[in-house]
C-alpha cells in the first residue's frame, strides 16, 4: 500500500514529461510548418460546399508554399471535417486550437456552423476567417472573427442599386420570406438604399418559408404595377415564385438574393428562371485578369470549374497569409491587427477591404439566368 | 376587377386540389368514423408515383399526362387498400381512439420512409401536360390552372355517379349509415370499405399529381400543410359529407388566396382557421352536415 502514492507521484511526472515535450516539439523553429487551421463540411448534406471550399483553400496553400511559405516557414493545413452536422463545429475547432495549436483558422462556410465554432477562435484568441458565412451575427462574435464574402445587408444595398441604376426601376414590389431572417434583412436593406436613391416600393408581400402558393401574392403585385420585383429567398422558393409568376403573365425583370445560385432554382422554374438576376460572390465569366487565372489554374488542378466557395476559400487564405507577411510574426493578437488593417487586397473574388465591423468591403457579381445558364452581367459596388 | 376575378381563378384551382383530398377523409370517416391522417401522406406518394413515372409515360403531351394521372391514382388507390388491410382492419373492433393513433404512426412512417426511400430533399416535378397561358383580357389563366378544374370537376362527378348509382355505391352509403345492419342484410363490409379506402386514395393521388403540377417541387413531407387544410375543409363542410367536403375546399383555397392577396398575407392561416372555429361553434355538424343523435 505504501508504494501506491510513490507510483501516482511517478505517474504524474510522467505525464508532466510527455506534455512538457509535446511543448516542445510544437516550438516554433526555422523548418517548422505554420499551422493553420481548416474546419468545412467535408461530408454530409453540404459536402459540395466544403468540398469546393477545401480545394480552393489547398489551391492557395500550394502557391504558398511553392513560393516559399511565409516567414520563411512552410505552411500546412490540418482540416477537420464537421459532416455538415449542429455541434460538429465545435468539437473541430476545440481540437485544431488545443491539440494542434493552429495560429489561425479557416472555416465553415455555412453561417449556423461558422456561428458555433467561432467562439472558440474568439476565446483562443486565434484569428478566423471565413469564406462564405454571409450572416452578419458571424463577424459580431468578435474582434477575431473575419470575413471575405459579403454580408446579407450588403446584398440587399446592391441589388438596389442594380435596380435603380441598370434596370432603371423606379416603381418595386417586395415578396419577403418573414420566416427567415436571411429574407426579411435583404429586403429591408434593398427598401433602404432604393428609397434613398428616389425609387418607390409599390407593394409588399409576405409568405412563410415552406409556402407553395404564391400566386395570391403575385397577382396582388401585378396589380400594383411594378417596373422589377425583389423576391429575397432560397432558391426552393425563388423557383416556385418565378414559375408562377410566368403563369400568371408576369413578365417583369425578378431580383433576388445569393439563395437563388442553386441548379435546383432551373431545374424547378424551367424556362420561367429565364432572365432573373441576382448577386453572387464570384462569377466564372468575369472579365477581371486576377479572376481568369485562378479558374485557369484550378480547372488545370482539378480538372473541373471552381465554384463560387472555391474562389472564397482562396481568398481566405491568401488573405490570411498575406496578414501574417504585414504581422511578421505568427502571434494571434499581431494577426489580427494586420487582418483587421487591410483595405486594398486584391483577391480574385475582387479588391477586399475589411472594415471596422470585419467584414469584407467589395463588389457583388450580378448574374442573369440565360438559355438555362448563369451569366455574368455587371460587377456592382455598394 | 381584373385583380379580383385573377384572385378567384388562383382560389378555385387550390381550392378544387384541397376538395380532392378532402373527399379522401370524409368518405373514410363516413364509413368507419375515423379520420386517417395517412390520408395525406398517399398525397405525397401520389406525387412521387408521378415523378418516376413520367419520363416512361411520355409526359410532356396530353395521353402521356393523362396516363401518368391514371397511373398514380391506381397506385395510390393499392396503396390505400394495403394500408387499410395491414393496419386498420385489424382494430376494426377495437376503440376510434386506437385506430387514430395506428393512423398517425402510419403517416409518419409513409413520411419517414418516403425520406429515406426517395431522398429529403425537394424534387423539380417534370412538366405533364403540354403549357400555354391563356389571355382574357387582363386576365391570364395558364393551361395548367384549368386542367386542374376540369380533372377535379370531372372527378367530383365520377365520384358522385359511382356513390349514387352503383351498387357499392349504394353499400357504401349503406355502411355508413348503420354497418350492423348492412353486414346483415348481405354486404361485405369488409370488401366495401377496402374500396372506400381504393376510392379516398385514388382521388389523393390525383390531388398529388395535380398539385405537383402547379407547385412542381416536391418533397417527402409535403404532405402535411395541404392535408391539413383539406381536414379542415372536410370538417368545415361536415364531415361524413360529401358535397360538403368539396365545398369546403373550395372555401377554404378561396378564402386563402384572398387573404394571402392582401397586407394580412402572414395571417392567412390564422384566418383561415379562425374560420373553422366560427362555424364549429355555430354549426358545430359543419355547414351541411346535418345533426345527429348520439346513442349511447
Amino acid at each position: 500500500m505504501k508504494l501506491f502514492p510513490r507510483t501516482l507521484a511517478l505517474l504524474f511526472l510522467l505525464i508532466a514529461l510527455a506534455s512538457g515535450g509535446c511543448k516542445r516539439a510544437a516550438a516554433p523553429g526555422a523548418t517548422t510548418p505554420i499551422r493553420i487551421g481548416e474546419f468545412s463540411s467535408l461530408t454530409g448534406r453540404e459536402a459540395g460546399l466544403g468540398q469546393y471550399t477545401h480545394m480552393g483553400v489547398l489551391l492557395a496553400l500550394e502557391e504558398l508554399n511553392a513560393a516559399g511559405g511565409l516567414l520563411g516557414r512552410p505552411v500546412e493545413v490540418i482540416a477537420e471535417d464537421t459532416q455538415s452536422k449542429a455541434g460538429e463545429s465545435v468539437i473541430a475547432t476545440r481540437k485544431l486550437v488545443s491539440r494542434d495549436h493552429v495560429i489561425a483558422l479557416i472555416g465553415e462556410g455555412a453561417s449556423g456552423r461558422c456561428l458555433e465554432g467561432a467562439p472558440i477562435a474568439q476565446d483562443g484568441h486565434v484569428p478566423l476567417v471565413t469564406p462564405s458565412a454571409t450572416n452578419p451575427k458571424v463577424t459580431e462574435i468578435g474582434d477575431y472573427i473575419f470575413r471575405v464574402c459579403f454580408t446579407d445587408p450588403f446584398q440587399g444595398t446592391v441589388m438596389a442599386k442594380f435596380a435603380r441604376d441598370s434596370l432603371k426601376a423606379h416603381r418595386v414590389a417586395l415578396l419577403v420570406d418573414v420566416g427567415a431572417s436571411y429574407s426579411v434583412g435583404l429586403a429591408e436593406f434593398f427598401k433602404e438604399r432604393f428609397k434613398a436613391d428616389g425609387g418607390v416600393i409599390v407593394a409588399e408581400q409576405k409568405f412563410a418559408g415552406g409556402d407553395k402558393d404564391f400566386r395570391a401574392q403575385l397577382t396582388a403585385i401585378k396589380a400594383a404595377n411594378p417596373d422589377a420585383i425583389f423576391a429575397p429567398c432560397y432558391y426552393g422558393e425563388a423557383g416556385l415564385i418565378l414559375f408562377q409568376a410566368r403563369q400568371l403573365g408576369i413578365t417583369l425583370p425578378i431580383l433576388g438574393g445569393d439563395g437563388y445560385e442553386a441548379p435546383e432554382l432551373i431545374e424547378v422554374a424551367g424556362a420561367a428562371a429565364e432572365g432573373a438576376y441576382f448577386p453572387v460572390h464570384f462569377s466564372l465569366e468575369s472579365t477581371d485578369a486576377r479572376s481568369r487565372d485562378f479558374v485557369q489554374k484550378f480547372t488545370a488542378h482539378y480538372q473541373k470549374p471552381p465554384t463560387g466557395v472555391s474562389a472564397l476559400g482562396y481568398d481566405a487564405m491568401m488573405l490570411l497569409a498575406d496578414a501574417i507577411r504585414r504581422a511578421g510574426t505568427t502571434d494571434g493578437p499581431a494577426i489580427r491587427d494586420a487582418l483587421a488593417a487591410t483595405h486594398d487586397f486584391d483577391g480574385v473574388t475582387g479588391r477586399i477591404a475589411i472594415d471596422v465591423a470585419r467584414n469584407a468591403r467589395k463588389s457583388a457579381s450580378i448574374i442573369q439566368v440565360r438559355k438555362g445558364r448563369f451569366q455574368f452581367v455587371e460587377t456592382v459596388a455598394p | 376587377m381584373t385583380e379580383l376575378l385573377q384572385q378567384l381563378i388562383n382560389g378555385l384551382s387550390l381550392g378544387a386540389i384541397y376538395a380532392l383530398i378532402a373527399l379522401g377523409y370524409t368518405m373514410v370517416y363516413g364509413v368507419l368514423r375515423f379520420i386517417n391522417f395517412a390520408h395525406s401522406d398517399v398525397f405525397m406518394i401520389g406525387s412521387y408515383v408521378g415523378f418516376y413515372l413520367a419520363p416512361k409515360l411520355g409526359a410532356g403531351s396530353v395521353p402521356g399526362g393523362l396516363a401518368v394521372l391514371f397511373a398514380a391514382m391506381a397506385a395510390c388507390a393499392l396503396l390505400g387498400v394495403i394500408i387499410e388491410k395491414l393496419a386498420y382492419r385489424p382494430l376494426r373492433n377495437r376503440s376510434t381512439l386506437t385506430v387514430l393513433i395506428t393512423a398517425i404512426g402510419v403517416s409518419l412512417l409513409l413520411q419517414n420512409g418516403g425520406q429515406k426511400l426517395f431522398g429529403p430533399n425537394p424534387r423539380a416535378f417534370p412538366k405533364l401536360f403540354p403549357e400555354t397561358q391563356l389571355h382574357f383580357g387582363e386576365l391570364t389563366v395558364s393551361s395548367n390552372q384549368l386542367i386542374v378544374l376540369a380533372v377535379s370537376v370531372f372527378l367530383l362527378v365520377m365520384l358522385w355517379w359511382i356513390v349514387h348509382r352503383t351498387r357499392i355505391g349504394t353499400a357504401m352509403r349503406a355502411l355508413s349509415f348503420n354497418a350492423t345492419a348492412a353486414s346483415l342484410v348481405g354486404i361485405n363490409n369488409d370488401a366495401v370499405i377496402s374500396f372506400t379506402f381504393a376510392l379516398g386514395s385514388a382521388l389523393a393521388g390525383a390531388g398529388g399529381i395535380l398539385y405537383a403540377m402547379n407547385y412542381p417541387s416536391i418533397d417527402p413531407l409535403m404532405g402535411t400543410l395541404p392535408g391539413l387544410k383539406a381536414f379542415v375543409a372536410a370538417v368545415l363542410g361536415g364531415i361524413g359529407n360529401l358535397p360538403g367536403a368539396a365545398l369546403g375546399g373550395l372555401l377554404i383555397g378561396l378564402v386563402e388566396t384572398f387573404i394571402s392577396g392582401t397586407r394580412a398575407s402572414t395571417f392567412r392561416d390564422a384566418i383561415a382557421f379562425a374560420i373553422l372555429i366560427l362555424i364549429l361553434l355555430f354549426r358545430p355538424a359543419g355547414l351541411l352536415g346535418k345533426m345527429r343523435v348520439e346513442k349511447v
